[in-house]
C-alpha cells in the first residue's frame, strides 16, 4: 500500500478519496486487446470463407488458429485480475441480466466451443482422420481423440464438413461482433464516466478490433513464412493490406467523429477531458495511437492503393505497418481504460497510474500474457500445420 | 406511379387515436411519477424506505461522522478507503475553486486559505446515496450488490468476485475495494444498526444535527419534514440515479 | 443425419446437462428470494458487530452526567461523539475504559475558527490564543456544563 501514499502526493487538483487507485489496470487493457485480435482475425478468415475472397486463402487457417490461440489466453488476465478468481464461476451460474459483463461467460464459451473449435474441427477433420492413420505412437492417439470418433471419409460426409463449417462461419461473424462489441458496451454504458460513455464505444471497439486482428494476421503470415523459409504470396498480402487500409480509415473516422462531437458539444466534462488529453494522455494518444499507430500506416497503405512499389519495398513496409497498428491499437485500449480512470469523477482533478515490474498486474505478467498466445499458436502450427493438410484427392 | 388514390385519412386517424388512447390507458395503470425521486418505485411497500438528508448550512466540518463511520464499520484506517467523508469547498475571491478533503476529514478540517481570499466556503459531507435506480447495482455481473427491500444498497461480500465494475459505475465515488476482503465495499447505512432500531453511526455522532435519515413512506417522519421545509438537491441529477441523499443548501459548485 | 452431427449433438446435450447440474449445486440457497441476490446476506450484514452503543445506553449508568448535560449547550450531543465508541465499555465497563478528551485540538475540531462554519450554528474561538496560560479547554470548562467554570 506504500505506492498509494506515493500516489497521494501526486494527486493533481481534487479527487474523491476512494479514487486514488486505478481499479482496472494493465490486465483490463490487455483483455479487450486480446479479444479484439481474436474477433479481427476471425473476421478476416471469414472474408475468405463466406465472401469467397479466394486470394486470402493462404491466411485462412493461420487466422483461425491465431484466433483460437489468443482466445484461450484472453480469459486469463480477466480472471487473474478479479479479487476472488475462484468465484468466477458465479458469472455462469447467476449472471445478472442487466449487466453487460454478465454476458462474458456465455459468449466466451459459445465463441470458443461452438464457433472456433467447431469451425477448426470441421475444417481439419479429414486431415485429423488421415493423420491418425499415418502417425505413430502418442501422436496417433492424440489425433484419434481429436477426431471425436467421426472417421468416415466418404465424399458425402466430407461435403457435410464443408457445409457445416460454412454455417458455423456465418454464425461466427455476428458472434465475433458480440464477443468484442459487448466489451465496448461495458465501457460505453457507464454514464458515470464521460470518457467512456458514448454511443460510439462498441462500434469503435469493434472496428479497432478488426484493425488489430487484420494487422496481426498480416504480421504472423509474414513471420511464419519467414520462419518456414517459404515465399510469401504477395497477392494475398496485398489484399490483406487493402482490407487493413479500408478498416483503418473507417476506424480513424469513427474515433475522430467521437472526439469532434465531444469538442463541439463541450458539455460539463469537456474541460477535464481536454486537460486529460492534452496532459497525461499526450504521448499515448497523439503520438503512439494517433500518429504512429494510425496516420503512418494509413498513409503508407494508402500510397500502395495508388501506386504499388516493388515487392522489396512493400514487404518491410507491410511489416512496419502491421507492427505499428498493433502497437497503436494497444494504446487505444490503454487510452480508453487507463485514461478513463486518471481523472476524477468530480471533474476537478487527476490521479496517477503506477505499474510495477512484478506482481499480478506488473510488466512481467503482462509480457507473459502477450507471449503466451504466440507459444500456443506455435504449438498448433506444429500439431496441425495448415501447409501439411492433405490435398483433395486422397481418400 | 399509380393513379388510384386510397382513402387513407379516416383509417389513419382512427388507428393513430387508438394507439394514443391505448398508451394513455396503459401508462395510467403503471406507477405514477414519484415527485421527490423522478420516476421512482419502492421495491417493497410494506417495509420502510430509507432516505438521507444532509443540511450543508448546519455542517461545521468537524469530521466526526467520517471518523465514527470508520470505527463502527471496521473500515481500513488508511486514507484511501472511505464509506463517508467530508469535503471542503473554498471559492476564492479570484474566482477559482479549491476543494479538499485531507484524510477524508476524519481528523477534522483546518482552514487552508486566509479569510481575506475567501469568497465563500462550506463543508459537504459525502456518503453513499443509496440510489433508487442505482447504476452500481445495474452493472454487477453476478448479483453481489443489490437494493434491499428497505432501499439500502448493500454488498454481499461472500458473493462478490471483485471485478470492480460497480466501483467504476458509481458516479459519486462512494465505493472502494476492501484491501483485505478483496471485495467491493461501501456505506451500508449501518444496516446492522438500523435493523436494530439504532441510528447509523454518522448520524448518531453529528453534533449539529446536520445529518438525518428516515423513512420516505412515513408522512409524519423527519424525511418528509426535511424535504418540505428545505429546497433540496441531489448530486448529479442529470444522471438519473434516483439518489435518495437530499442536500439542503447545495451550492452550484459541489460535485 | 451426417455422422458429425450424430456425435456432436449428443455431446452438446451432455454438456448442457452437466452445466445444469453444476448450476444447481453452485447457486446458494437463498439466492433469488427477494431479487437477484443472496437474501441471507442481508441477515449476515445485520449481524455485524456494533461499536457505538447510543446515548440511551450510556445514560442507563451515567445518569448524573446525563442530567447535568441535559440542561447544557452540549445537550444535543451524543456521549460517544467525544468519548468514542462505547459498546465494548457498556458490555464490560471495568476493562474497556473510554477517553475523556478535552485538549484544545480536540475541542477545536468543532470550535476553532473556520470560515466554513456558520457562527449561528456553533460558537468559535481562536484556540491558539484563548486563555493560553491554561493547557486544555477542560482545565476551565466542564464539557457537560460548559459555562460552569472550574475556578
Amino acid at each position: 500500500m506504500e505506492h498509494l501514499y506515493e500516489m497521494l502526493k501526486q494527486v493533481d487538483g481534487y479527487i474523491y478519496p476512494n479514487e486514488i487507485e486505478l481499479h482496472w489496470s494493465i490486465l483490463i487493457v490487455l483483455y479487450p486487446y486480446i479479444t479484439g485480435l481474436v474477433a479481427g482475425a476471425f473476421i478476416l478468415a471469414s472474408l475468405e470463407r463466406v465472401f469467397k475472397v479466394e486470394v486470402l486463402k493462404p491466411t485462412y487457417h493461420l487466422a483461425l488458429l491465431t484466433a483460437l490461440a489468443f482466445l484461450i489466453v484472453a480469459i486469463l488476465p480477466l480472471v487473474s485480475h478479479l479479487g476472488h478468481p475462484f468465484r468466477a464461476y458465479e458469472i455462469m451460474t447467476t449472471p445478472q441480466g442487466k449487466s453487460a459483463m454478465a454476458i462474458f461467460g456465455f459468449i466466451y464459451l459459445w465463441y470458443l466451443m461452438v464457433v472456433l473449435l467447431l469451425e477448426i474441427w470441421f475444417d481439419y477433420r479429414r486431415d485429423l482422420v488421415l493423420w491418425s492413420r499415418e502417425k505413430k505412437g502418442i501422436l496417433r492417439r492424440i489425433f484419434k481423440i481429436l477426431t471425436l470418433g467421426v472417421t468416415d471419409l466418404s465424399p458425402k460426409t466430407v461435403a457435410w464438413d464443408e457445409k457445416l463449417g460454412y454455417i458455423i462461419t456465418v454464425v461466427g461473424i455476428p458472434s465475433a461482433f458480440l464477443l468484442h462489441g459487448y466489451v465496448g458496451f461495458i465501457f460505453g454504458s457507464i454514464k458515470a464516466n464521460p470518457w467512456w460513455s458514448t454511443v460510439l464505444m462498441p462500434v469503435i471497439f469493434l472496428f479497432s478490433a478488426m484493425v488489430s486482428g487484420i494487422a496481426l494476421v498480416m504480421f504472423l503470415y509474414m513471420a511464419v513464412s519467414w520462419i518456414r523459409k517459404v515465399k510469401i504470396d504477395m497477392n494475398c498480402l496485398d489484399e490483406v493490406g487493402k482490407y487493413l487500409f479500408y478498416v483503418l480509415v473507417l476506424d480513424f473516422t469513427l474515433e475522430s467523429l467521437d472526439q469532434v462531437h465531444r469538442i463541439y458539444e463541450a458539455e460539463e466534462s469537456f474541460e477535464i477531458l481536454h486537460l486529460l488529453v492534452t496532459g497525461k494522455l499526450t504521448y499515448t494518444l497523439f503520438i503512439l495511437q494517433g500518429l504512429l499507430g494510425t496516420i503512418v500506416p494509413i498513409v503508407t497503405l494508402g500510397i500502395f492503393r495508388i501506386r504499388k512499389p516493388s515487392e522489396k519495398i512493400r514487404k518491410p513496409l507491410y511489416l512496419m505497418s502491421s507492427l505499428l497498428v498493433l502497437m497503436g491499437i494497444f494504446f487505444m485500449r490503454w487510452n480508453v481504460v487507463i485514461g478513463g480512470q486518471l481523472f476524477s469523477k468530480s471533474f476537478l482533478g487527476f490521479t496517477s497510474f503506477k505499474i510495477g515490474l512484478i506482481g499480478m498486474e506488473g510488466y512481467l505478467m503482462t509480457l507473459v500474457w502477450i507471449i503466451l498466445p504466440f507459444l500456443i499458436l506455435s504449438f498448433f502450427l506444429w500439431l496441425i500445420p495448415p501447409w501439411k493438410k492433405h490435398a483433395e484427392e486422397i481418400v | 406511379m399509380g393513379n388510384e388514390r386510397v382513402n387513407e385519412t379516416r383509417r389513419n386517424f382512427l388507428r393513430k387515436s387508438a394507439v394514443l388512447a391505448g398508451t394513455l390507458l396503459a401508462s395510467s395503470a403503471s406507477q405514477p411519477f414519484t415527485a421527490m425521486i423522478f420516476a421512482a418505485n419502492q421495491p417493497d411497500k410494506s417495509k420502510p424506505w430509507y432516505a438521507i438528508g444532509i443540511d450543508i448550512e448546519k455542517c461545521i466540518g468537524c469530521g466526526m461522522c467520517a471518523k465514527a463511520c470508520k470505527s463502527e464499520n471496521d473500515v481500513p484506517k488508511e486514507p484511501f478507503y472511505y464509506r463517508s467523508w467530508v469535503e471542503q469547498y473554498i471559492l476564492k475571491n479570484d474566482g477559482t475553486l479549491k476543494v479538499e478533503s485531507p484524510n477524508g476529514g476524519i481528523d477534522g478540517q483546518k482552514q487552508s486559505v486566509p479569510d481575506e481570499e475567501i469568497f465563500k466556503t462550506f463543508s459537504v459531507p459525502k456518503m453513499c446515496n443509496h440510489c433508487e435506480k442505482s447504476p452500481c447495482v445495474q452493472v454487477c455481473p453476478v448479483g453481489a450488490t443489490f437494493d434491499s427491500p428497505e432501499g439500502v444498497v448493500l454488498v454481499d461480500d461472500k458473493y462478490c468476485i471483485g471485478c470492480r465494475y460497480c466501483i467504476q459505475a458509481c458516479p459519486y465515488g462512494c465505493r472502494y475495494l476492501h484491501p483485505e476482503k478483496k471485495t467491493a465495499d461501501k456505506c451500508t447505512l449501518c444496516y446492522h444498526r438500523i435493523t436494530k432500531g439504532l441510528n447509523p453511526a454518522c448520524f448518531e455522532v453529528c453534533p449539529t444535527g446536520a445529518r438525518i435519515y428516515g423513512d420516505l413512506n412515513d408522512k409524519n417522519g423527519v424525511m418528509h419534514k426535511f424535504l418540505k421545509e428545505h429546497n433540496c438537491h441531489v448530486l448529479k441529477p442529470n444522471l438519473n440515479t434516483g439518489s435518495k441523499l437530499f442536500y439542503n443548501g447545495l451550492s452550484a459548485e459541489v460535485r | 443425419m451426417p455422422p458429425q452431427l450424430k456425435t456432436l449433438l449428443p455431446l452438446l446435450a451432455v454438456f448442457i446437462c452437466l452445466f445444469l447440474v453444476a448450476r444447481h449445486f453452485l447457486i446458494p440457497e437463498s439466492f433469488g428470494k427477494y431479487g437477484h441476490y443472496r437474501a441471507n446476506s442481508m441477515d449476515e450484514i445485520a449481524a455485524l458487530p456494533i461499536h457505538y452503543a447510543g446515548k440511551s445506553v450510556c445514560v442507563d449508568c451515567h445518569d448524573t452526567e446525563a442530567a447535568k448535560l441535559s440542561s447544557d449547550l452540549h445537550s444535543g450531543l451524543t456521549c460517544e461523539v467525544c468519548h468514542g465508541p462505547g459498546a465494548k465499555h457498556a458490555d464490560d465497563p471495568e476493562n474497556n475504559k473510554l477517553e475523556k478528551p478535552g485538549t484544545r485540538e480536540f475541542c477545536g475540531r468543532c470550535h476553532s475558527f473556520n470560515a466554513a462554519r456558520r457562527t449561528e450554528v456553533i460558537h468559535q474561538i481562536d484556540i491558539k490564543v484563548h486563555n493560553i496560560e491554561k493547557e486544555n479547554c477542560i482545565d476551565c470548562h466542564n464539557p457537560h456544563a460548559v459555562w460552569e467554570m472550574k475556578e
